[in-house]
């Protein structure tokens, strides 16, 4: 773990034995197994949200601590270890980070102080279609008496059932598929014409489509600046990326250090199957791809705290990476556990499930690579 | 209470300053000048110039203790050092005139060596002026180094050392050799074996360079015919040789992290850049091979995890010189990276990177050629990564030990 300040380091070790002793993946199991509507236990929620992990990224004037994203990842990559479920990302650092960025005052007034405490829900509403692709929204938002329209809908969106407020990504203008006409738009989710159907998903989360059938908003739901949307856009995902990142990282490592256990432990042909070379060395390289994805992961967060130049290459690099190691990572659990790792008794296939949905969740590593290659001018 | 802020910025001040006096402006960049050919050229003898200086600073061993000719820096200024060096585009010529002196044998010679053995090598190890190399791999005895013969038989007031070793690298440049022999051949095979520092300027040792896949190497077959080594040259204790060699080998697998600064590799050329001019972009400006650019990109960005993870390493670190066990993880990293990039310029520069030699073919292409096979080496030599990842295995997962020992 990178060299953190006493802060971050106290908040690791409260976040470690919180989960371990009131998150751990049972409950995650019992949430699941009780058919919870929303895709979290509103109790876990609200004892997060009494610690004040919601207000983590939520400047001091608006009731939060502003601790920055390293502090933020650091909470994710424990909550990940065990699969706690929560709307603690979608809220706490998504759509928090598009109205610290781009928010008007009276936006952040009444938004923020609710999501610090917990007391409100925040998401953001990007994608349209099966892949993520933020510059090709075709959701319209439409002038009409100083105010917009929006119409169209909005799919696998985080804790699209639960949130009070979504941060529409809306066209506004421009070619379809161009950065350009790009707008943010803030819709509260009992706006009339707001209706959300929750899609149940592998990893037992609380996703949901949203539809905007004719939302009429007035001019004040404009988030920053008209048809300039998109490069506060680019910011957010990046953002989330790397949080996603972070969390990626806690799935991945708690799925390594399972793995390593049974190969200790498991015997067979008389001895622990982690003597046999071809196990002890599939576990070196993991190991190896471990090392070198935290490097990025973390490297993602410092920079977004130093505010650096090169924060989208680096986002991109971590959600690749961690995606990429998360993904062999589970896929090794559950070859190197053999049938046991099949089960559904076994929580292998928990993290195997959450693995994709967080690999998937605002671009895949191909989605990366790409974007990494456009960022280095090839 | 001195700001120790202020006293490293005052230190670097220093440094930037030496620097401006010392270096020839003329090699920024140009640390290739040392790799010269077989003729000294005037960049050459700069260069070499250049190295006596740093050497007599101190500074091209920065946290070796004074006393012995070291910089007696701490690690926090040594990195100051190699930021200014790195920035003045200058580079550190010693770590390679004094073969595996500074990466290797010196650290080992810090650390098991006797008052007088440490007075007699270091000094000249920081000046520069002994090129060592090491007798460890045998022809029977590769992966499986402890069961090396070359034996060294007690002759009262010296030894006398017969058998041979391989994969000496500069063994027929170099002034001393450090070389595991075996001084007890009825004891287990780890525990029968000592360090001998040996004089290679004597009749009892003939060095034959070996020609790799890639061409001419650095690399010789070395044989010890009654071979003279003085009794005062055994580095630790007698039979303990395994245990000082097996450090020695933690410090080279170091240097092959790719960590290494002060070589001055300068800027290279992106992978990406060199395929936009082979291969051309379309009219978005991606590379018009679509399959190739992922796979550039991927190199790319897996170079990059292994960068990031070395500066974490040295963040966390933070003045803590130990060498440790991550370095098993980042030599294996570092040769899959680099070779991967090798393949990938062989196969961006088409024909054009299969030339050996002549006429049609740049210079940089014929580079790559020799580069992609002497690159292969990588993977085999300082433990190939077979015997790293039996090291990651059993050191830091706590896997129990595999029947092929590591």
């Amino acid at each position: 773990m990178a060299a953190l300040t006493e802060e971050q380091a106290l908040l690791q070790e409260q976040a470690k034995s919180w989960v371990r002793e009131e998150a751990p993946v049972a409950k995650f199991r019992e949430m699941r197994d009780s058919g919870s509507e929303h895709g979290f236990d509103k109790a876990t929620w609200a004892s997060m949200a009494e610690m004040g992990w919601a207000g983590i990224l939520v400047p001091e004037e608006y009731g939060g601590v502003d601790l920055g994203y390293l502090t933020f990842g650091v909470v994710l990559e424990e909550l990940g270890r065990q699969l706690t479920a929560s709307p603690l990302f979608a809220s706490g650092l998504v759509g928090t980070s598009a109205l610290v960025l781009s928010g008007s005052d009276a936006q952040k007034q009444a938004w923020l102080p609710r999501v610090a405490e917990g007391s409100a829900i925040l998401t953001l509403a990007v994608d349209e279609g099966p892949r993520h692709a933020p510059s090709a929204t075709g959701l319209v938002a439409e002038e009409k008496d100083g105010g917009f329209v929006l119409r169209g809908s909005k799919t696998h969106v985080l804790e699209g059932g639960s949130a009070d407020a979504f941060v529409v990504v809306a066209r506004t203008g421009g070619e379809p598929s161009s950065d350009a006409g790009i707008s943010l738009f803030l819709v509260e989710a009992d706006a009339r014409g707001v209706s959300r159907q929750r899609l149940v998903t592998a990893d037992s989360r609380g996703h949901a489509r949203v539809d905007f059938d004719g939302v009429e908003v007035g001019s004040e739901a404009l988030i920053g600046t008209r048809n300039e949307g998109a490069p506060v856009l680019h910011a957010v995902l990046d953002r989330a990326r790397a949080g996603l990142g972070a969390e990626m990282m806690g799935v991945a490592s708690q799925s390594f250090d399972m793995t390593l256990d049974y190969l200790k432990n498991r015997v067979q042909f008389g001895q622990v199957i982690g003597s046999f070379q071809g196990l002890g060395h599939r576990a070196a390289g993991l190991y190896t791809e471990m090392e070198l994805a935290r490097s990025c992961v973390e490297a993602a967060l410092q920079a977004l705290d130093r505010e650096a130049d090169d924060v989208p290459a680096l986002c991109s690099l971590s959600k690749c990476k961690a995606g990429e190691f998360v993904h062999h990572m589970t896929n090794e659990m559950i070859q190197m556990h053999g049938g046991i790792g099949m089960t559904d008794e076994f929580d292998a296939g928990l993290y195997l499930k959450r693995a994709r949905v967080l690999e998937a969740t605002y671009g895949n590593p191909a989605f990366h690579r790409d974007r990494y290659a456009t960022l280095k001018g090839f | 209470m001195t700001d120790p802020s202020a006293e490293l910025e005052a230190f670097r001040a220093e440094v930037r300053t030496w620097i401006e006096q010392n270096f020839p402006k003329s090699l920024a960049g140009r640390a290739g000048a040392l790799m010269g050919g077989e003729t000294i050229d005037d960049s050459q003898r700069e260069a070499l110039e250049w190295g006596k200086r740093l050497g007599a600073k101190g500074w091209a061993t920065p946290t070796w203790p004074a006393e012995y000719g070291g910089g007696g820096l701490s690690q926090t200024q040594a990195r100051v050092l190699n930021q200014e060096l790195d920035r003045a585009g200058a580079f550190n010529p010693l770590v390679r005139t004094t073969g595996m002196g500074i990466t290797m044998v010196g650290p080992t010679i810090l650390e098991y060596g006797t008052e007088d053995q440490k007075q007699r090598h270091i000094p000249r190890i920081c000046r520069g002026e002994v090129f060592w190399s090491l007798g460890y791999s045998e022809p029977n005895a590769g992966s499986d180094l402890a069961s090396l013969q070359t034996r060294a038989e007690d002759a009262g007031d010296h030894w006398v050392v017969n058998g041979q070793k391989t994969w000496t690298s500069g063994a027929d440049i170099s002034d001393w050799c450090g070389v595991l022999v075996r001084t007890d051949p009825d004891a287990p095979k780890r525990d029968g074996i000592s360090f001998l520092m040996i004089d290679m300027n004597q009749p009892g040792i003939e060095t034959r360079p070996i020609r790799l896949i890639g061409g001419a190497s650095p690399f010789c077959e070395t044989f010890f015919n009654d071979a003279r080594a003085e009794k005062n040259e055994m580095l630790g204790e007698m039979n303990a040789g395994w245990t000082v060699g097996k450090r020695l080998l933690q410090h080279e697998r170091q240097s092959q992290t790719g960590a290494t600064s002060g070589l001055g590799g300068g800027p290279r050329k992106s992978l990406g850049d060199l395929a936009k001019e082979y291969v051309g972009v379309d009219e978005q400006g991606r590379l018009a091979d679509p399959d190739l650019r992922a796979r550039v990109t991927d190199q790319m960005m897996e170079a990059k995890a292994h960068a990031l993870t070395l500066a974490r390493i040295a963040a966390e670190a933070r003045g803590n010189a130990k060498v440790s066990a991550a370095a098993s993880i980042m030599k294996n990293a570092a040769s899959t990276i680099a070779q991967k990039r090798a393949e990938l310029s062989l196969e961006i520069m088409g024909s054009q990177g299969l030339g050996w030699e002549g006429e049609g073919f740049e210079k940089s292409e014929l580079d790559a050629v020799r580069n992609w096979l002497s690159g292969k080496a990588m993977s085999i030599y300082g433990g190939s990564f077979e015997i790293q990842n039996n090291i990651i295995a059993k050191n830091i997962l706590g896997l129990p030990e595999n029947t092929q020992r590591g």
